[in-house]
């Protein structure tokens, strides 16, 4: 008889538990919604590290599951993030120039609005032209959808190109890095439309909302352990059937699934735009939160640092890559926030500030070498720390072989 | 006898290496059939090229009673069009369980999304334990297959190629690394595919060729030297110069 998903899956229901467990406790200890304990800017953190853990499990069902080590998935994050950024800051600064423009004896014409708007928005970067990316940018709507329709696309467009010329393992690996790279170089420059280096800034205020930053917070804490639940469940949900059967295939040996008659290309495509889309959600929610995107958060190291927190979590496994994220990127905020003491040793101090990736570099290599299953590996231990139930049968494949009862005696 | 694959005038080259030359082969509906020959006559090339892994140089395959040309397909294509493919090393998917393999390689649809809604219906299950019963790996299915012992492990690979139910299966040594207990439940398995289906046996061992007991190719520098029973192929003389006299 087919269990139910859940019977199936018990980690999952686990895993909601606590993600719940931890929402409701950081807004009960909130300034916003609680007895203040946590600060706003500290439930930003949070926040943020959900949406790192999201795009943590995109990426563990692109490389954890299928194998491909994507060194892209940051941009994707990012453009996410710039898309959800036109709205906010196209429409929070209409709103500002509005209400300015209102204070003038001889009402404005539309076009004198725009003017203001680009001159206030394109100011920085010597231009107050709409350059063609900001054509949607006075629709939340559109702008919500272009989130995932824009990451989605240029996910579809390389992967085709990439997986349909049979490009695998360190090669594909550098040619997602050099996409990544292309990217945020395009981005970087004035005439990209999206201000250079200066990125889109004060995504923190929500158009048209009044409620003070202690509240908003929160409401991104919610949105963000929302869709971490959810985008969880779903990658649960495909690696549980027998698509998982077919894309663990692919990763462990994609010669043999060719011949079994599945198109390996057509499921890493489906794969690599699916996380891609999830990317960008994450993306999409974590800027808001930090306030500021500049094209270089997609640099590669952005990427690289993602695959870093999915090995050191655990491959393979959903909550190794959840706990990875935010294991490490808690850790990384607290060593260069110079709360970590510093040491010092007489001749040197060692400041964590300047050491802190140093320390992160060498535990990844040790997690390599030694613990190739990562922290997720730790559950393993404290599962199979019961003996193994044989029911009496033979140890070995021959008729010969002891039996478990010989063998315990 | 209808023929249900080709090969006509076939050859690959390999950087200059002639692996394959002008080579010429045809099976029936429903046949056995041993292929031997020494190390680098071209065994292997001739699977790869029948399974779309390598594209020849020049010549036709052509498959089936509508005669389709097989030249173009992709390797899931041609998997899927009914030629299943058993390589030399055991190679199932040891991180997953015998039954998620049986139930990967059973015949049914094959796009992403049709699979990702998959859920395996009871005659799909009854059929993988059929399939398991037959194997002798009945009592294995929810096991891992990487903890399986060899012998397990090719018996499993053969019975998914019997999931895939194909028209053609290609089998690459399938007795390597078996004990003699092992090889007759094998050949048992081949004599009994080979009932319903054509099936194709590369193999090394004189031994177990003559317990299939069915018409032999012997291949030589990428062609067929001989064809015929083991004993008509035996006593020709050019087979013992290349291969059984060494």
């Amino acid at each position: 008889m087919e269990r139910s998903f859940v019977a199936k899956n018990p980690s999952v229901l686990v895993f909601l538990a606590i993600l719940s467990l931890f929402t409701l406790s950081v807004t009960v200890l909130s300034e916003g919604f609680g007895i203040g304990v946590i600060s706003t800017s500290f439930v930003k953190t949070l926040g943020k590290t959900l949406c790192l853990c999201l795009i943590a499990v995109a990426m563990d069902l692109v490389w954890g599951f299928t194998g491909i080590l994507s060194l892209g998935h940051f941009a994707f994050f990012g453009l996410g993030g710039y898309m959800i950024g036109l709205w906010l800051m196209y429409e929070r600064t209409r709103l500002i120039v509005v209400e300015s423009l209102s204070q003038t004896e001889i009402p404005p014409t539309p076009s004198e609005i725009a003017d203001a708007i680009g001159n206030q928005i394109f100011g920085v970067v010597g231009s107050s032209e709409f350059p063609l990316i900001w054509a949607f940018s006075d629709s939340l709507f559109l702008q919500l959808a272009l989130v995932v329709l824009i990451p989605g696309l240029l996910a579809l467009v390389f992967g085709w190109l990439a997986f349909r010329s049979r490009v695998t393992g360190v090669y594909l690996s550098i040619l997602t890095q050099a996409m990544t790279l292309a990217l945020a170089l395009y981005l970087f420059q004035n005439d990209s439309g999206l201000r250079g280096n200066n990125g889109l800034s004060g995504l923190q205020n929500l158009p048209g909302v009044t409620a003070s930053q202690d509240v908003v917070s929160i409401w991104f804490l919610w949105a963000s352990a929302l869709a971490l639940g959810l985008g969880y469940m779903l990658a649960a949900w495909v690696v549980s059937g027998k698509f998982g059967s077919v894309i663990r295939g692919i990763r462990d040996n994609e010669a043999r699934v060719r011949f079994l008659g599945y198109s390996v290309e057509a499921y890493k495509l489906a794969v690599f735009a699916l996380t891609a889309c999830i990317a960008a959600i994450a993306g999409a929610l974590y800027y808001p939160q930090a306030g500021i995107i500049n094209p270089e958060e997609m640099a590669p190291i952005a990427s690289i640092y993602l695959a870093v927190w999915v090995a050191i979590g655990g491959r393979g496994r959903l909550y190794g890559a959840v706990i990875g994220a935010a294991f490490v990127s808690l850790l990384s905020t607290w060593f260069t926030g110079g709360q970590a003491p510093d040491i010092p040793l007489g001749v040197y101090t060692i400041k964590w500030v300047d050491w802190w990736q140093v320390l992160l570099g060498v535990s990844f290599v040790l997690v390599t070498l030694f613990a190739p299953q990562g922290i997720g590996g730790l559950f393993d231990l404290l599962a199979n720390r019961r003996p193994l139930d044989r029911h009496g049968a033979n140890l070995g494949p021959d008729d010969g072989a002891l039996r478990e009862k010989e063998a315990t005696e | 006898m209808s023929t249900l694959l080709e090969v006509s005038g076939v050859s690959v080259t390999f950087d200059g290496f002639r692996a394959i030359n002008n080579l010429s082969f045809q099976i029936g509906n429903a046949e056995l059939r041993a292929v031997i020959g020494p190390n680098g006559a071209g065994k292997t090339t001739f699977m790869d090229i029948v399974t779309g892994k390598t594209r020849p140089n020049e010549g036709r395959v052509i498959w089936g009673e509508k005669s389709v040309s097989l030249l173009r397909k992709s390797e899931a294509k041609i998997a899927q069009m009914g030629i299943g493919r058993k390589f030399q090393k055991p190679t199932v998917f040891e991180d997953q369980t015998v039954q998620e393999n049986l139930l990967m390689a059973l015949k049914n649809k094959r796009g992403w999304f049709g699979v990702l809604f998959y859920r395996p219906s009871p005659t799909d299950l009854d059929g993988v334990e059929q399939l398991a019963f037959e194997i002798g790996l009945k009592d294995e299915l929810p096991r891992k297959s990487g903890e399986l012992s060899h012998g397990q492990k090719q018996w499993l690979e053969i019975g998914m190629l019997l999931a895939q139910e194909p028209r053609l299966l290609l089998v690459d040594e399938p007795a390597a690394g078996m004990t003699p207990h092992e090889r007759e439940h094998t050949t048992e398995l081949l004599v009994q595919a080979a009932k319903t289906r054509a099936v194709v046996v590369v193999e090394h061992d004189m031994e177990f060729v003559r317990r299939l007991n069915c018409k032999v190719t012997v291949l030589h520098e990428g062609s067929v030297l001989a064809e015929g029973s083991l004993d008509h192929v035996t006593s020709n003389q050019d087979v013992i110069d290349v291969y059984l006299g060494r």
